[in-house]
């Protein structure tokens, strides 16, 4: 599906495994949470773990050193609770790739950067409707932020990503 | 006041802009309604019964002469000529054009002004004390705190999408004055042992559909950790608030569904993870707290001989001293209410004449800088006592004069079916039908202190539940009708009305409450207020005085 770094569309290189599929040898590999420590086992594998809408974190804030990706599900939009859930990722000491995946608008990009995210997923109809230039604009519309402005660069990891 | 800098004018400009390419974007179907919707309304913009409406901030509640020309101006530029002052201490546009608004908040922008999170499911303008940094009873100035609020939370990456909106408001006097105990979240200034100042947390307070009164979730925040404590409430909420039903969404339903004791551990934990990370720059701090420093005031006497002869000699002007000053922290000086009340006006309403007129009372008989209340009326702060005979001669040459702050016809209304999508009845011709029931100067002075509040619908923005006497208009087939609650408070003990009487028709509320007055005056005792009459006698002797109404 297409996928938007700071680069623009992006081709993914990660490949999703669903509940049932057998697990590739080698490669990037996104997994769901009950299948990590099956393909935390296979050696050649880089791991990535799909976190449902929403849902809290628990465990897997306890276990990110093994994980190369986390990938952040948006049922809608205007659900904001992956907005926290990725800063506490970042807070956990989490240094792999943050993506944000779903229903998300190109104007919430340079918010999900200041969260710690580094990419978003979308679907073929959503990705159509907002063009690489949308994408471009939303990061560059608003300089600075006032959230760096007002705390103290913390000892590390930073409590606002920096651009 | 607080000043921007490069960075404060270079965001607020990049905020039109990228509002500008917003508009644009749903205008080419780039964006869909139901996308455009949540960035319209972070921007202030509603669409309302008739037209767009735009809200704009006056963060907690401060804004200079020079900004109360520019509101003027837009009201007569792009408006029919008047404004709407409201209880979150904003003021609001209600005709203008969608194509119009980004020059709108660009002629804002001009004067360090702007429409962001007015609205939308966010952190919204931080409301205050109107009386901040001069009333003499207060213990600091909470601006710094708020403007330090108002940059903490100005396009938050983490609660730019929140479960619903969410309203703080602070006040730095044990004398509440911003009716903290009815908001998300409600600071007060308090002093720990030690004599350090810092804030009791309150959480959960609302009024809405479903009303409460908010909860101290801790007794004492340091300053210097007011904004991770902040943060750790926020991202409990962020989390958790639910999202399944809109009418549950607020943070209030949250505490009372886990209960205070669970959702302060949460809060508590969050800080932990929070509070080594979100730490405030001291040196910004000292900046805005600098830009709050007391103006230069003359040192006056106490007492002024210009005052008390004019004060002897005319009635009227003794009248409207009684009524609309507050003691002021500066020997000589008072803070005055200008009343946006006149008998039978439209609550909270100025025409672009009378902000001009306020802009210039500003400049001349003080230091520039105005104030709004969440009761919508405007304040002077800094007034010579010696030049209140000028002061209200000019108010008087513009109908600016209304004796009554705190009185009967001090009412609080939303804009309510005439203007509002949401509104259930209207709101505005009842408070026209009271104040000019009890217009009568001297009948209102008898009566004293009693707070009327007005809602058009069960959301509640006339603040009804909170109202001595409060008036909540609904509809049933087709027609409005009226219900009354009484013994509520905002500030102070703060209490919820209860309900009371049968539903009235529009006609009937003031004949409902000149009942309830007759009451209370045959009743008071020396000295006793309408509310502490009613606190005395209980709910149910008032109540019974409503049930003849209408018969």
């Amino acid at each position: 599906m297409p996928l938007v770094t700071e680069h623009g569309y992006t081709p993914d290189d990660w490949q999703t495994v669903d509940d049932e599929a057998p697990l590739p040898t080698a490669g990037k590999v996104v997994v769901p949470p009950a299948r990590l420590d099956e393909a935390l086992a296979v050696e050649r594998l880089r791991v990535g773990v799909d976190v449902a809408g929403g849902v809290p974190l628990g465990n897997l804030l306890r276990r990110l050193t093994r994980i190369d990706l986390v990938r952040l599900r948006f049922d809608s939009f205007s659900d904001g609770r992956g907005f926290s859930l990725a800063r506490q990722l970042r807070e956990a000491g989490f240094e792999g790739q943050l993506r944000a995946a779903g229903h998300i608008i190109a104007d919430q990009w340079p918010l999900l950067r200041d969260c710690g995210i580094d990419e978003v997923e979308l679907d073929d109809a959503l990705a159509s409707r907002q063009p690489a230039a949308s994408w471009r604009e939303a990061a560059g519309a608003i300089v600075g932020s006032y959230q760096r402005r007002v705390t103290l660069p913390a000892v590390r990891p930073e409590p606002f990503a920096q651009p | 006041m607080y000043r921007y800098d490069d960075f404060d004018d270079r965001f607020v400009r990049a905020r039109v802009a990228e509002f500008r390419g917003q508009v644009e974007r749903r205008l080419s179907g780039e964006l869909t309604e139901a996308e455009f919707k949540p960035l319209r309304l972070m921007n202030g913009l509603y669409l309302q019964l008739h037209a767009y409406m735009l809200r704009v901030a006056i963060p907690y509640g401060t804004l200079s002469a020079v900004q109360m020309r520019i509101l003027a101006e837009i009201a007569e530029r792009w408006d029919r000529g008047y404004g709407h002052f409201t209880t979150r201490q904003n003021i609001q546009f209600n005709w203008p054009k969608l194509e119009d608004v980004p020059d709108i908040l660009e002629r804002l922008a001009d004067v360090e002004m702007h429409a962001i999170q007015t609205s939308g499911n966010c952190i919204r303008n931080v409301t205050a004390d109107a009386f901040a940094g001069v009333a003499a009873d207060e213990i600091e100035d909470p601006r710094p705190t708020a403007e330090l609020m108002r940059q903490w939370s100005t396009r938050h990456p983490e609660f730019s999408f929140l479960p619903r909106k969410f309203k703080i408001a602070i006040t730095g006097s044990p004398n509440d004055r911003a009716a903290t105990k009815v908001h998300d979240i409600g600071l007060r200034m308090v002093r720990n042992d030690t004599g350090e100042p810092g804030y009791e947390v309150a959480v959960g307070g609302g009024q809405g559909r479903t009303p409460m009164i908010a909860s101290v979730v801790r007794d004492f925040v340091p300053k210097d950790e007011l904004l991770a404590y902040l943060e750790a409430i926020m991202r409990v909420y962020n989390l958790h608030g639910r999202r399944d039903n809109k009418f549950k969404a607020r943070i209030k339903i949250l505490v009372h569904e886990l209960g205070l004791k669970a959702f302060s551990e949460q809060v508590e934990a969050a800080y932990e993870e929070l509070r080594g990370r979100v730490r405030v720059d001291p040196e910004l701090v000292r900046t805005i707290e600098a830009a709050f420093a007391p103006p230069a005031y003359d040192h006056l006497p106490e007492a002024s001989p210009t005052f008390g002869r004019a004060y002897e000699a005319i009635p009227e002007f003794a009248r409207w001293a009684d009524t609309n000053l507050l003691q002021h922290k500066a020997s000589g000086y008072v803070a005055v209410t200008v009343s946006l009340k006149p008998i039978g006006g439209i609550p909270g309403d100025a025409t672009s004449e009378q902000m001009r007129a306020l802009a210039d009372a500003a400049d001349r008989f003080g230091f520039g800088e105005l104030r709004v209340t969440h009761e919508q009326n405007i304040v002077l702060p800094d007034v010579r006592t010696d030049q209140l005979l000028a002061l209200w001669r000019h108010l008087v040459a513009h109908g600016l004069d209304t004796a009554n702050r705190g009185l009967v016809t001090d009412i609080i209304a939303c804009p309510g079916m005439d203007y509002c999508s949401l509104a259930t009845a209207r709101s505005i011709p009842v408070a026209q039908a009271i104040s000019e029931r009890f217009g009568d100067p001297d009948r209102q002075q008898a009566i004293g202190p009693l707070a009327i509040k007005i809602s058009g619908c069960i959301n509640a923005c006339g603040h009804h539940h909170v109202g001595h006497i409060g008036v909540l208009g609904l509809e049933k087939n087709g027609e409005e009708y009226y219900q009354l609650t009484l013994g509520g408070a905002p500030e102070g003990e703060a209490a919820l009305g209860k309900r009371a009487g049968p539903g009235l028709a529009a006609a009937e509320v003031p004949v409902a409450i000149e009942r309830l007055v007759d009451h209370y005056l045959a009743a008071r005792a020396d000295g006793e207020t309408f509310l502490q009459t009613y606190r005395r006698l209980g709910h149910e002797t008032f109540k019974e005085v409503l049930h003849a109404v209408g018969d």
